[in-house]
């Protein structure tokens, strides 16, 4: 993936975490726990970037430090976005 | 031995929202079949407040389980409820390894609701390190 998935985590932050701060007054690297966000906001967040980006959280990536922050969370999708370009996909490239 | 206490509060309208926007991804995700037949309605819908209090169980245990930032799905830690509805832990996968590894002995929950918050409280008993 080379679009900066950032601005799109930030969108789905907004309007599925249920953080008690704006968005936009948090940095890359902001800690998104101790923003407010709750546990099962977490879960809430897991779902809408899967959403947003197409993909599905495996089993193993479900640790809070993968959703602690925006810059974890890009990180995450793009490791799984290089897993997904890797595989061979039916009818050839894409 | 020693023992660990895990505890966590989960609000049931987010419960309610989650199963809104998701429905069948988010129960699927996050419940075992086991809740998943435990909570429902009379009418056959999710309870979302039996829900939250499981949701609340599972994260009471998880602050009992994790020694760091271990991965460990929601679904592979389940609680079921008796003919009484006393409540027992059922872990699986990754989160059963993790209690052997941490020699965790026994491993008790308590739930609870009320109006719009459900809680649990989670117990673990353990074999002294060496």
């Amino acid at each position: 993936m080379n679009d900066d998935p950032r601005p799109m985590i930030r969108s789905v932050l907004a309007e599925r975490a249920g953080l008690p701060v704006d968005v936009d007054t948090l940095s890359d690297d902001a800690d998104l726990f101790a923003a407010g966000m709750t546990s099962h906001a977490s879960v809430n967040l897991m779902l809408a970037l899967e959403d947003a980006f197409n993909l599905e959280f495996p089993d193993q990536m479900l640790t809070r430090g993968v959703f602690a922050s925006i810059s974890a969370i890009a990180a995450a999708i793009a490791e799984l976005s290089a897993t997904d370009a890797a595989l061979p996909q039916d009818g050839g490239s894409r | 031995m020693a023992l660990k206490v895990g505890v966590d509060l989960v609000s049931v309208a987010a419960v309610a929202d989650s199963v809104r926007v998701h429905a069948e991804r988010y129960l699927r995700r996050v419940y075992t079949s086991r809740e998943l037949c435990d909570c429902v309605t009379s009418s056959g819908a999710p309870d979302v407040r039996r829900l939250a209090a499981r949701f609340a169980a599972k994260e009471a245990i998880l602050k009992v389980l994790r020694e760091g930032d271990e991965a460990i799905p929601w679904h592979e830690i389940g609680v079921r409820s008796d003919r009484f509805g006393r409540p027992s832990v059922e872990l699986a996968g990754g989160a059963a390894a993790l209690a052997r590894r941490r020699g965790i002995d026994a491993l008790d929950v308590s739930l609870t609701h009320e109006g719009q918050f459900a809680a649990a409280v989670a117990v673990a008993q353990m074999r002294e390190a060496a």
